[in-house]
């Protein structure tokens, strides 16, 4: 029972990470960027609500209008202003660039903050739960994140496809050159998906505070898990991404399990694990296409 | 397409020779031996090594930087994970002095053999990932290495371990301080030369072709892959031998900081982007700037890493190629004969 109480709470938490994965995802595949500072982005994120839900007295549920809009602001205006000029055949300056602002708001948090654990109070959600069996029960909290990944998810997909900025983001991904003379802006596109990457972002770096304690220095464990999600899934799969997501999630509680049984392994060392071996056996993801060669 | 009579005509053979030196590589060439040689006989003229402790450090990071900027540079291998090496090797010292009883400092060059072995399978998961997914790939490796000493009980798992007084007991506290040095020193200067020594050999040109353009150079014959794995291991194993210099001069760690990706990676990254990404002479530039910011920053260390990873970042950004570049666009001198350059000969 214990082991499929497991795999339930680790298809929950894989909600979680997809959210982590969905801005890599969109960013990479419109304009081939990696973002290493996005792990580092969810715990600002995290951290912007501790700030808010202090100043204003508000739930963290509420901060999130206030971190969001403030989160996006702030992707814009680093991706048009910023990014932008790395953006080129050679990733190098882009890699670069953003391991370095990740590292930079590492420290800026850590002077800001200390290195104490912090946690956001969601108030009574955080522990109630829906009894399933003896062994096993759902957690609301777990549950609202799962769904609200999904809707994400699916709203992301709706725009892309349906959208007009979304058919600009599809054509910008393919060529850039032919869609800037289609009369795309590709600055802009590039600052809007960046905007909405940051958002999703910050969304899975609250959650995460509502649901864990975290630190200055979690960033880059966010990061992992995210880009393993990202390349279990299949690069460029959105719904891949939520496979990757429920797989990621379902080693770590898996791992655990086997951690407080043997004393041996632990949950990020088996989430890992499960990724090499995707790498070596479907380099391509479960469920994305082979690459084109360009 | 161009008309094939456009081309400019063939030239005579042996009306231009290919030159990789000229009078600014000799003068940086002497210079840089002027220097080695100074700083090996520190021992003499430091002899409260009050200088030396504070250069061993630096020294170690030219070397790692040397070897990261031979991967990102050279190779366009980004990695994120040179960290894995350093604690490999830090952890393979511990093994052979403490466990197997070898001699500490003899063991050094078997530290670079163990990064070497691990590189190997390392190289064959992360190749099958490109630029920055690259990069990522990299460090996830380097976090379950680290995650896989913090589980083994043989190697201490997550606590302190370090270098014995009965391991260290048969050399004096003199000689133990001039053989750091020396060993510091000599991974600094050998990283710069075996850089230089890559890039003036075929694999050297083989790279460089790759790095501009991978499919034209597979067109003319070059083995990508062959190149990059080549220079993979070279790194791994000077990697591997600094951090085992690293732990004969810290003489204990334990495996977060062993792996640690800021200390070992993070700020190797930044000296490297300041100085220069893609050339010989950066890396030796950026360990002055980090150096000096050193000193002015007192070893408040969020604060260095703060500092360093904003003018990075924005070197990265705004000056793609780091004070080198900037020398460059004055004059464009190079301080180590790596370049090849076609001079016309002399009519007779």
């Amino acid at each position: 029972m214990v082991w499929v109480n497991a795999l339930v709470q680790g298809l929950l938490l894989g909600g979680l990470f997809a959210l982590f994965a969905t801005g890599l995802s969109l960013a990479f595949g419109v304009m081939k960027f990696v973002n290493l500072a996005h792990g580092d982005l969810a715990i600002l994120g995290a951290f912007l609500a501790v700030s808010t839900t202090a100043t204003l007295d508000i739930s963290p549920w509420l901060a999130l209008l206030v971190v969001v809009p403030v989160m996006a602001a702030l992707g814009y205006l680093l991706q048009r202003y910023f990014f932008n000029y790395t953006i080129g055949d050679n990733p190098l300056p882009s890699i670069l660039v953003t391991f370095g602002l990740g590292v930079v708001i590492q420290n800026a948090l850590l002077e800001r903050y200390s290195a104490d654990s912090r946690g956001l109070d969601a108030g009574s959600v955080e522990t109630a739960s829906i009894k399933l069996t003896d062994g096993i029960s759902i957690g609301w909290l777990p549950l609202i994140v799962l769904l609200v990944a999904v809707g994400v998810l699916v709203g992301l997909q709706l725009f892309v496809s349906r959208t007009r900025l979304g058919r600009a983001f599809r054509a910008t991904s393919d060529d850039p050159v032919t869609a800037r003379l289609m009369g795309v802006n590709d600055r802009n596109v590039y600052a809007v998906v960046m905007a909405i990457a940051f958002a999703t972002v910050a969304v899975a770096g609250v959650f995460l505070g509502i649901r864990q304690t975290f630190g200055p220095s979690d960033g880059p464990a966010q990061l992992l898990v995210g880009f393993e999600a990202v390349v279990i899934g299949g690069l460029g799969s959105l719904w891949g991404t939520l496979l990757g997501g429920a797989i990621i999630g379902v080693a770590q509680t898996v791992g655990n399990q086997v951690d407080v049984e043997t004393g041996w392994l632990s949950g990020p060392l088996l989430g890992h694990l499960i990724f090499l071996l995707v790498l070596v056996f479907k380099p391509n993801g479960l469920l994305g296409r082979s690459r084109r060669t360009s | 397409m161009s008309p094939v009579d456009a081309r400019p005509a063939t030239p005579a053979p042996g009306a231009y020779r290919i030159s990789r030196s000229g009078i600014d590589a000799t003068v940086g060439t002497i210079v840089f031996a002027a220097a080695a040689v100074v700083l090996a006989l520190a021992p003499w003229w430091d002899a409260d090594a009050g200088l030396r402790t504070k250069l061993i450090p630096i020294l170690l990071y030219l070397s790692l930087a040397q070897m990261w900027n031979l991967l990102a540079g050279f190779a366009g291998l980004v990695s994120v994970g040179q960290q894995m090496f350093v604690g490999v090797g830090m952890y393979a010292l511990l093994s052979f002095a403490e466990d197997q009883g070898l001699d500490p400092y003899l063991s050094v060059p078997l530290c670079g053999l163990v990064a070497v072995l691990l590189s190997v399978p390392v190289a064959a998961l992360a190749f099958r990932l490109k630029a920055g997914y690259f990069a990522i790939g990299t460090w996830v490796i380097a976090e379950v290495v680290r995650l896989f000493v913090n589980e083994w009980g043989y190697l201490g798992g997550g606590t302190v371990r370090g270098l014995t007084p009965a391991t260290l007991g048969s050399y004096s506290k003199a000689t133990r301080q001039d053989v750091t040095f020396w060993l510091a020193l000599a991974l600094a200067v050998g990283a710069t030369l075996v850089v230089v020594a890559v890039l003036r050999s075929r694999v050297g040109l083989a790279l460089r072709a790759v790095r501009d353009s991978e499919s034209g150079a597979r067109g003319l014959g070059v083995d990508a892959t062959r190149t990059k794995v080549l220079v993979w291991l070279i790194a791994a194993f000077w990697t591997g031998c600094t951090g085992a210099v690293i732990l004969l001069n810290t003489t204990s760690t334990r495996s977060d900081s062993a792996f640690s990706v800021s200390q070992w990676t993070a700020l190797v990254i930044f000296v490297v982007v300041i100085g220069g990404v893609g050339s010989t002479t950066g890396p030796i530039f950026g360990v002055i700037v980090y150096f000096a910011l050193d000193q002015l920053l007192d070893n408040a260390d969020t604060w260095r890493f703060i500092v360093l990873g904003t003018i990075a970042a924005l070197f990265a950004v705004v000056a793609p190629t780091g004070l080198y570049g900037l020398i460059q666009k004055w004059k464009p001198l190079q301080f180590f004969p790596v370049r090849r350059t076609l001079v016309a000969r002399q009519p007779q």
